[in-house]
C-alpha cells in the first residue's frame, strides 16, 4: 500500500502543480484552536505538518519561536499533540500529518515507544531537525518498519557525495532547505538559483519527491512551483501572531491565507 | 565505560563524536554538518601542526600572559586549619578570565579559514569580552550574543565587549540567560556560516567545540604541572584541584594534564551552580541527577521537564547559569574520575567574603561556588594534602550583585 504521502504528491502530480504544504505548531494557540486551524486548511493542503514545540530550537526564526513558546506557556504536552492528530484523522478526508520536531522530545519519550503511538494516531511522516544523517540511520530503519516516512533534510551547504549517500538511504521524500537560514528567514537567494539546487538535487533519484521550504510566503510560492511540494510555514505562524495580536480570529485568517497560497499555485 | 590513559580525552570520542558511547556528538541542522566538518578538518590538522601550535604559544605568552600565578593562600590555610590552601590565578590572563585561551584559538583557527567575522555566545560576559578582545587582535568583525538578563547584571562585560568594537545582541527568548544566547548564536551561525565562524563559549555543543575549548584551556594544567613541580619537587602525593562547573571549559582545562594520575593522588572536584538555597531551580545536573538529553547539538545531562523541555535555571552566578553540561565532564562523571557537588548562591557569597578577608584574591562568584567547597573539606584534611583551587575570573564583573547581596564594603 502506497503511503498517503505518495498519494498527495501523484493527486497533486494529476493536477499538473506541486503539492502544498502547510506548517503550524501544535498547540498553538492552544491544544483545541490548533485543531480547528488543521481542519480549516485541510481541504486547501496536500500535506500537513504538525510542529512538536521545542523550547531550544537551533534552526527556528522568530515566528515559530514565537509560536512554540506560546503553545508551550499554554500547557502543551507531547500527548496533547498525538491527541490532536487522532482528532484530526477524523476528518471526512484527512491528509497526511508529518511531525516536526527536535530530537530530544522523542529521545525522552524513546524512538520506538514514540514511533509506535505515531503509527497508532496516524501520523505518516517525521522530520527531526536536528538529527541529521548519518546519526539518524537506525531511527530511519524504525520508521520504514512502522511504514512512516522519515524525511531527510538537504541543504545548499550538503555536498553532492553526502547528498548521494542521503538521498541513497532516504524514503520515497525528502526536503530541500532553500537558503542559509533559519526558518521564515527573507528570501536572501532568487527562486531561479533555488530552483537551479533543487532540479540539481532532483536528478540524483528523479523518483523521490522533494519539497522545498524556508522563506517562502504568498509573494514567492509562484516562482517555486515546478517543485514537487513547497512549504510554508513561519508566514502561517506570523499570521497567527498577528490574528492574536488585532484581536481578530486567527482560524479564519489563516484559512485564508491558505487559500491564497493554494490559489497561487494552481 | 572506561577512561583510556595515554590518549587525550578530547581525542576519546568515537567516530560520531560521543564520548563514552553516549554523551556528545552531532545533533545539529543539515546546514550546520558542511561548516563542522570544515572546521574538524582544520582543527585536526592544526593540532598536529607545529608552526601553529608555536604561533599559538607566542600569542599565550605574550598577549594572554602565561603563566598565570599559582600561589599559596598562607592566611587563608591558617583560618581553615588543614590541608594547605593554593590557588592557580587564572584571572590574571589577559581580560581576566580564562575565556581568553578559546578565544584566542578559534580567532587563529578563524583566520586560518578565511572567515572574516566571528559570532559567540556569552553568559557572564566573560567569553564575549575575550572573543572581543581576539576579534579585535585579529582583525575580525564580532557579533556577541548574550541573555537579556545577563547583559543587566554584567555591565562591566558589557562595555568592555562595546569598547572593543563588538556588536552586543541582546537575547530576549526564554529565559533570557545562557542558554537561550547560545540557541539564538547557534540560528546565527545556521544563517550566515558560508560567511562567519562560531565560537562556542564553553566545552559545549557539536563535538568539535567541546574538543577545541578543552585543547585550547588546558594551557592551564599544563603550567600548573610545571609549578607544583617547581614548587614541590614533584606532583603532590594528596593533590585536589576544585573548579566550578557551568559548561565545564575552565575546569577541564585544570584538570586535563593530571587525567592519567590516580584519582588517589589527583582528586578532581567540580563543584556546580546549586542556585539559592530557597529556590528549587539549579544549574547543577551532575550533583542533582539529571536526566541525559540533547541541548546544543550534543547528548549530556540536563535539567528538563518529563516531555524534554529544557528547563529554567538559577544561579546567582551567570557564568554557572547553564542547564546542560559539558559532554566530557559526563564523561568524567560516569567513569568515576572526577566528583562532582553543589553550592548555593548563599554558600559562595560567604566563601568570597572569607577568601576578600583572608587574602589579597577577589574571586568572581563562580570560582566562589569552588572556594566555599574547598574550605569546608580542607577543614577535614592533613597538613601534606595540597588543595589547589583555580580562580578562573575576577570579581570586578560582579561588583552590582556584590553591593546589593554584601552591602558597599565588598564591591
Amino acid at each position: 500500500m502506497l503511503n498517503p504521502i505518495d498519494l498527495a504528491f501523484k493527486k497533486a502530480k494529476k493536477e499538473n502543480r506541486p503539492a502544498l504544504l502547510t506548517f503550524t505548531v501544535a498547540g498553538d494557540s492552544s491544544k483545541n484552536q490548533s485543531l480547528i486551524i488543521l481542519n480549516a486548511i485541510s481541504k486547501y493542503v496536500d500535506i500537513l505538518e504538525l510542529g512538536i514545540p521545542h523550547n531550544t530550537p537551533v534552526a527556528d526564526g522568530s515566528q515559530i519561536q514565537t509560536s512554540s513558546y506560546r503553545a508551550i506557556k499554554n500547557g502543551i504536552k507531547i500527548e496533547d499533540i498525538f491527541w490532536i492528530v487522532k482528532k484530526y484523522k477524523k476528518n471526512k478526508n484527512p491528509k497526511p500529518i508529518i511531525l516536526m520536531g527536535y530530537y530530544n522530545m522523542i529521545f525522552q519519550y524513546g524512538e520506538k515507544k514514540f514511533l509506535k503511538k505515531c503509527k497508532k494516531v496516524g501520523v505518516n511522516g517525521l522530520i527531526v531537525v536536528d538529527l541529521p544523517w548519518p546519526e539518524n540511520k537506525s531511527f530511519t530503519k524504525e520508521c520504514k518498519k512502522k511504514s512512516i516516512y522519515l524525511i531527510q533534510l538537504l541543504s545548499p551547504t550538503t555536498s553532492k557525495e553526502r547528498l548521494n549517500k542521503i538521498i541513497k538511504d532516504s524514503h520515497a521524500m525528502n526536503y530541500f532547505i532553500s537558503m542559509l537560514s533559519t526558518t521564515g528567514g527573507k528570501l536572501k537567494v532568487s527562486p531561479k538559483k533555488i530552483m537551479t539546487n533543487y532540479f540539481k538535487i532532483k536528478k540524483i533519484n528523479p523518483k523521490k519527491n522533494v519539497v522545498i521550504g524556508f522563506g517562502i510566503t504568498e509573494k514567492s510560492i509562484k516562482s517555486l512551483k515546478k517543485a514537487d511540494g513547497l512549504v510554508v510555514g513561519s508566514a502561517i505562524c506570523k499570521e497567527i501572531s498577528l490574528s492574536i495580536l488585532k484581536g481578530q480570529n486567527p482560524v479564519t485568517n489563516v484559512a485564508n491565507l491558505v487559500k491564497k497560497l493554494k490559489y497561487k499555485i494552481l | 565505560m572506561k577512561l583510556k590513559k595515554g590518549i587525550q580525552v578530547i581525542d576519546q570520542g568515537n567516530k560520531l563524536g560521543f564520548w563514552g558511547g553516549k554523551f556528545g556528538g552531532n545533533f545539529v541542522p543539515e546546514t550546520l554538518k558542511k561548516p563542522i566538518e570544515d572546521l574538524e578538518i582544520l582543527f585536526n590538522k592544526l593540532k598536529k601542526d607545529k608552526k601553529f601550535i608555536s604561533e599559538r604559544d607566542k600569542y599565550f605568552k605574550n598577549w594572554i600572559g602565561v603563566p598565570t600565578r599559582f600561589i599559596k593562600l598562607e592566611n587563608l590555610t591558617k583560618h581553615v586549619g588543614g590541608a594547605q590552601i593554593w590557588s592557580k590565578v587564572v584571572s590574571d590572563a589577559n581580560g581576566g578570565a580564562h575565556k581568553i585561551y578559546n578565544a584566542t584559538v578559534h580567532c587563529l583557527l578563524a583566520k586560518r579559514s578565511g572567515k572574516k567575522i566571528i559570532c559567540g555566545d556569552t553568559g557572564a560576559g566573560y567569553a564575549g569580552k575575550m572573543l572581543s578582545m581576539a576579534a579585535k587582535k585579529f582583525g575580525l568583525k564580532c557579533k556577541i550574543f548574550m541573555g537579556a538578563k545577563d547583559i543587566e547584571r554584567q555591565q562591566p562585560n558589557v562595555k568592555a565587549m562595546k569598547k572593543n568594537g563588538a556588536e552586543v545582541i541582546p537575547v530576549y527568548s526564554g529565559s533570557q540567560t545562557l542558554v537561550d544566547a547560545v540557541s539564538e548564536c547557534m540560528r546565527f551561525w545556521v544563517a550566515n556560516c558560508d560567511t562567519t565562524a562560531m565560537c562556542v563559549g564553553s566545552t559545549v555543543g557539536p563535538a568539535v567545540f567541546v574538543r577545541i575549548c578543552g585543547w585550547s584551556t588546558s594551557q592551564i594544567s599544563r603550567e600548573l604541572k610545571v609549578q607544583l613541580i617547581d614548587e614541590f619537587g614533584t606532583v603532590p602525593k594528596k593533590l585536589k584541584l576544585y573548579n566550578c562547573v557551568g559548561g565545564g571549559s575552565s575546569s577541564f582545562g585544570f584538570w586535563n594534564e593530571f587525567m592519567d594520575y590516580d584519582k588517589k593522588q589527583c582528586e578532581f572536584i567540580g563543584v556546580e551552580a546549586g542556585g539559592p538555597t530557597k529556590s528549587k531551580k539549579h544549574a547543577a545536573p551532575l550533583t542533582y541527577g539529571s536526566k541525559i538529553g540533547i541541548l546544543h547539538g550534543a547528548a549530556q545531562y540536563v535539567n528538563q521537564n518529563f516531555d524534554g523541555q529544557i528547563e529554567e535555571t538559577e544561579s546567582i552566578s551567570a557564568g554557572l547559569d547553564y542547564p546542560g553540561i559539558s559532554p566530557l565532564h559526563c564523561f568524567l562523571k560516569d567513569t568515576k574520575r572526577a566528583r562532582y557537588t553543589a553550592a548555593s548562591d548563599e554558600e559562595a557569597l560567604s566563601a568570597y567574603k572569607l577568601v576578600t578577608k583572608y587574602e589579597k584574591l577577589r574571586p568572581s562568584l563562580e570560582p566562589s561556588h569552588a572556594f566555599s567547597v574547598a574550605i569546608r573539606e580542607a577543614k577535614k584534611m592533613s597538613k601534606s594534602t595540597i588543595v589547589v583551587v583555580n580562580s578562573c575570573g575576577d570579581a570586578y564583573k560582579d561588583k552590582k550583585i556584590l553591593r546589593n547581596r554584601l552591602g558597599r564594603k565588598y564591591a
